[in-house]
C-alpha cells in the first residue's frame, strides 16, 4: 500500500495576490447588492449579471488556454477564487458547474467545432451547465443508467427520465450519461456515452423538484425522443467509464466540500462573543482545527493536482471528511450555544443560520459522491477491493 | 526535497528497518534485557549517523539539516514508534542551538514540557522547581531545560544526576517521570531568546509529527491484516463493513499527515513564532490527536483479538500514539487556547487567519 501523501502546499504570492483583488470585488458586490453574504442559501445564487461580472475580470476558467477564453493560470488560483467566493455566498450558481467539470470536460473530448462556439461563451459568465448523471433506478450505481440514446440518421434519439439534477431550469447545456449499448458481461461498466445537449432541443421537459428545505434546486428531466447531433458525442462511444474517473478529483477536492455551510462556525463565534466560556472556547478551538486541517488538505491536493499527479484517493479523502464535518457542524453548535439565552441575548441570526444548515445537511453526504461511495474508492486505494 | 533532506530520510528509514522493527515489541516488559541491548544498538546507530544531532548547526558540531529535514526524521521515526529519545534529542538540541550551546555528551532530553513548570533562576545561578512528565527522565544523563528569573528566560544544561528521581510512566510505559531541582548548579547556562510558548509549540509540532508517522504504520498494519485474515471463507478486507471502517482510519490518518506536515512546513518557513504558527500547530495537536482516538479504535476492532496481545505488535504503536496525544498539551488543551484567540480576535477575522496560507 502507498503511502498517503499530503504535500504541504505554500499558496504562492500570485494566489494571495489574487485573493486580494477578488475580496475587493466582493466588497463592492456587497455594496452593489449583486452579493448577500448572510444569505446562507444551499445551492449557490443564480445572477447572470454577477456572473458576467465575474467572466469579465477573468475568473472563470482560469486554468484554461487561452485560445479558448482561457487564462492559463494555476489550479491554486483558482482553488482562491472558489473559496473566496463561497465564504461570502457569492451568486455563483450560473457559472460554478461550468467552471468546475463541464468546462474541462469539453476541452478534452469535445470537437474543435463545440469547443470555439462554447467554452469561450463560459468563460465570459453566459452559459450555464448541469449534469445530468442519476435516474430514478440509477444513483449511486452510476453504470445502472438506463436513459437511451438509440443511432438515428445523423446522431441518436434520447428517451427516458434523469433526476436530482442540480439546476436544469437555468442550464443551456447538459452533459448528459447515455446509454449506447447494453453492458456487457466482462463489463458492467461498458454501454455508455457522455453527450453534450442543447436544453432547448424539442422534446425536453423540465419539471421541478422541491427539496425539504422548500426551496428549488433539482430537476426531473425527461427526454421524449431528443434529438441530439453525433459530433455531440463527448469521447468514444460506450466508453464513459473511462473518462469518468480522472476527474473525479477536481469535482471531489474542492473547498466546497467543506465550506457550504461553514458559515455556521464564524455565526457561532460571533454568538459566543470574545470571551467564551471554557467550553465554549474549547469547542470553538476544535471546530477551527478541523476546519483548518480539511482546507490544508484541500489545498494540498490542489497542489498536487497542478503538479500533474493524480490523488484520487486523496481527492476522495477530502470530501468524505469534508461533507461529515459539515454534516455535523450545524447540531455541534447547536450544542455549544445551547447556554445562551435568547432573553437575554439576541441569538434570531445564528437561530436562522442553524435552522437552515442543519435542514441542509442531509444532502451535503448525499450529492457527488456518497459517503458509501466514496469509502468504496477509498478501500480500492488501499487494496481491499 | 533536495537531495541531503531525501539522503536523511532514507539513512533514517534504513536504520530503523534494520534495528528498530523488532525493537519494544512487548511493551508491558520494558526491562527485558534483549530489548535494551537492541535498543542500545539503535541508539548508537542513530548517534554515528548524526541523526540525534540533526537540528543542531554545524559550528556546534551538528548536523545541520533544516528544520524539514528533522521532521522528517521525526514522523520516520514515529513510523516504527520505538521508546529511544530521538525526538527530545532533536528538541533539546534545538533548545540548546537557539541559545548557540552546544550539545552535552551522553543521552540528553528535554526536562521542562508541562505548562505549569517553572523552574527558577536564584541569585547565585543555581536553578529551583520541579519539571513534570519528563520524557525519558530516568534514561537521560543531561537535561536541557528553560528556567526563568523574572521575566526573563534561560537555557540551561543540568545533569540529571543532581535532581530528585520520581519515576513514572505514562499509559505507554514508557518514562514520564518528576525531577525535583534543589538549587541545582547547571553546567551551562545563557540567557534564551526562546520562550517557554515557543519551546511547547516546537514540542507538540515534533509530537503531532511522530504520531502522524504512526499512524501511517497502523494503517498499514490493519489494511494488511484485513486482506490476509479469513473469516466466513474470505478476508475480511472483502467486507464492506470493515472496508468503510479502514476507509475511515485512511481518512483520519490522511488528516493527521495533512495538519503535521503543515504545521512542520508552516514552521521551516517562517522566522518567527506568530499567529500563523500558533494555528498550524494547535490545529495540528487537536487533529492529530482526534485522529488518535478515533484511528485506534477502529485499527483494534479489525485486528480483533490478536490485535489485544502482547505478542502481536499493534499495541506498541496503539499505546504510544494514547501516551503522545498527552505531551506538550493535550487536545482539549490546545483547542481552549485556540478557541480563546479566536474569539478575541473576532468572528471577522477568523477567515482571512485561516486563508493565509
Amino acid at each position: 500500500m502507498a503511502a498517503i501523501q499530503f504535500d504541504p502546499i505554500r499558496l504562492p504570492a500570485k494566489a494571495q495576490d489574487l485573493r486580494a483583488e477578488v475580496r475587493e470585488f466582493i466588497r463592492k458586490e456587497i455594496a452593489s447588492g449583486l452579493i448577500h453574504p448572510s444569505q446562507g442559501v444551499t445551492y449557490p445564487g443564480y445572477s447572470p449579471e454577477f456572473s458576467r461580472k465575474v467572466g469579465a475580470k477573468g475568473w472563470i476558467g482560469i486554468t484554461w488556454p487561452k485560445k479558448y477564453g482561457g487564462h492559463e493560470r494555476s489550479f491554486l488560483e483558482r482553488y482562491v477564487v472558489t473559496e473566496e467566493f463561497r465564504v461570502a455566498n457569492a451568486p455563483v450558481g450560473l457559472h460554478f458547474t461550468a467552471d468546475r467539470q463541464s468546462g474541462p470536460m469539453l476541452l478534452k473530448y469535445a470537437n474543435e467545432k463545440i469547443k470555439s462556439d462554447i467554452v469561450p461563451r463560459i468563460t465570459r459568465g453566459e452559459c450555464c451547465f448541469c449534469i445530468g448523471m442519476s435516474e430514478p433506478n440509477s444513483g449511486s450505481d452510476l453504470f445502472a443508467a438506463n436513459v437511451r440514446a438509440t443511432q438515428c440518421d445523423g446522431g441518436f434519439k434520447v428517451r427516458g427520465t434523469k433526476v436530482w439534477t442540480t439546476g436544469a431550469h437555468h442550464a443551456d447545456y447538459m452533459i448528459g450519461l447515455f446509454r449506447t449499448s447494453p453492458s456487457t458481461k466482462e463489463n458492467r461498466r461498458h454501454g455508455l456515452t457522455q453527450f453534450l445537449v442543447d436544453m432547448k432541443s424539442p422534446g425536453i421537459t423540465v419539471n421541478p423538484i422541491a427539496n425539504m428545505t422548500g426551496q428549488h434546486e433539482f430537476n426531473e428531466v425527461v427526454f421524449d425522443d431528443v434529438f441530439i447531433s453525433a459530433e455531440n458525442a463527448l469521447g468514444d462511444i460506450d466508453m464513459a467509464w473511462k473518462q469518468a474517473t480522472s476527474e473525479l478529483a477536481y469535482e471531489r477536492s474542492g473547498p466546497e466540500r467543506f465550506l457550504e455551510i461553514s458559515y455556521v462556525l464564524f455565526e457561532l463565534v460571533r454568538l459566543l462573543g470574545n470571551e467564551p466560556d471554557v467550553r465554549g472556547a474549547e469547542g470553538i478551538g476544535r471546530l477551527v482545527a478541523q476546519l483548518h486541517t480539511l482546507r490544508r488538505m484541500s489545498v494540498s491536493v490542489n497542489g498536487m493536482l497542478q503538479a500533474g499527479k493524480e490523488p484520487t484517493l486523496e481527492g476522495s479523502i477530502v470530501k468524505d471528511l469534508g461533507t461529515v464535518w459539515q454534516q455535523a457542524l450545524p447540531h455541534k453548535a447547536r450544542d455549544l450555544a445551547a447556554f445562551i439565552d435568547g432573553d437575554v441575548q439576541d441569538r434570531t441570526e445564528f437561530d436562522r443560520k442553524v435552522v437552515h444548515a442543519t435542514t441542509v445537511a442531509p444532502k451535503l453526504t448525499i450529492q457527488g459522491g456518497t459517503t458509501e461511495v466514496l469509502r468504496g474508492i477509498i478501500a480500492r486505494g488501499l487494496g481491499l477491493r | 526535497m533536495s537531495d541531503s533532506s531525501s539522503l536523511i530520510a532514507d539513512t533514517t528509514r534504513r536504520i530503523f528497518r534494520e534495528l528498530g522493527r523488532e525493537l519494544g515489541r512487548e511493551l508491558g516488559d520494558p526491562k527485558s534485557q534483549r530489548n535494551d541491548s537492541r535498543r542500545q544498538a539503535l541508539w548508537r546507530a542513530l548517534d554515528d549517523a548524526g541523526l540525534t544531532r540533526t537540528w543542531v548547526p554545524e559550528r556546534l558540531g551538528g548536523a545541520d539539516a533544516s528544520l524539514a529535514d528533522g521532521f522528517d526524521v521525526l514522523r520516520i521515526a514515529g513510523e516504527f514508534a520505538v521508546d529511544v529519545p530521538l525526538a527530545e534529542q532533536l528538541l533539546a538540541g534545538w533548545l540548546l542551538s537557539r541559545a548557540n550551546l552546544s550539545l552535552p555528551e551522553g543521552v540528553l532530553t528535554i526536562a521542562t514540557v508541562d505548562r505549569r513548570d517553572r523552574i527558577e533562576l536564584g541569585s547565585h545561578d543555581e536553578l529551583t522547581g520541579i519539571a513534570r512528565a519528563v520524557p525519558f527522565g530516568r534514561v537521560a544523563t543531561r537535561c536541557a531545560l528553560l528556567a526563568h528569573r523574572g521575566e526573563q528566560s534561560f537555557t540551561a544544561v543540568i545533569n540529571r544526576a543532581d535532581c530528585a528521581l520520581d519515576e513514572r510512566d505514562n499509559i505507554a510505559h514508557e518514562s514520564r517521570d518528576r525531577l525535583s531541582l534543589r538549587a541545582v548548579k547547571p553546567l551551562s547556562l545563557t540567557p534564551s531568546s526562546t520562550s517557554f510558548d515557543e519551546l511547547i509549540l516546537m514540542g507538540a509540532a515534533v509530537r503531532a509529527v511522530q504520531m502522524a508517522g504512526a499512524l501511517q504504520s497502523v494503517l498499514d498494519l490493519s489494511a494488511t491484516y484485513a486482506n490476509e485474515r479469513v473469516a466466513f471463507e474470505k478476508p475480511i478486507g472483502k467486507f464492506q463493513a470493515v472496508q468503510h471502517s479502514l476507509a475511515r482510519l485512511a481518512g483520519e490518518t490522511a488528516a493527521a499527515v495533512a495538519a503535521a506536515s503543515s504545521a512542520a512546513d508552516a514552521i521551516d518557513s517562517s522566522p518567527t513564532f506568530d499567529e500563523a504558527i500558533f494555528l498550524e500547530v494547535a490545529s495540528a495537536k487537536i487533529r492529530v490527536g482526534e485522529a488518535v482516538t478515533t484511528g485506534t479504535a477502529i485499527a483494534h476492532q479489525v485486528h480483533g483479538a490478536i490485535g489485544f496481545t502482547q505478542e502481536h505488535i499493534l499495541h506498541r504503536y496503539t499505546q504510544r500514539l494514547w501516551a503522545w496525544r498527552d505531551d506538550f498539551g493535550s487536545e482539549s488543551d490546545w483547542a481552549v487556547r485556540l478557541g480563546k484567540l479566536v474569539s478575541s480576535n473576532g468572528a471577522d477575522a477568523l477567515w482571512p487567519m485561516l486563508a493565509a496560507r
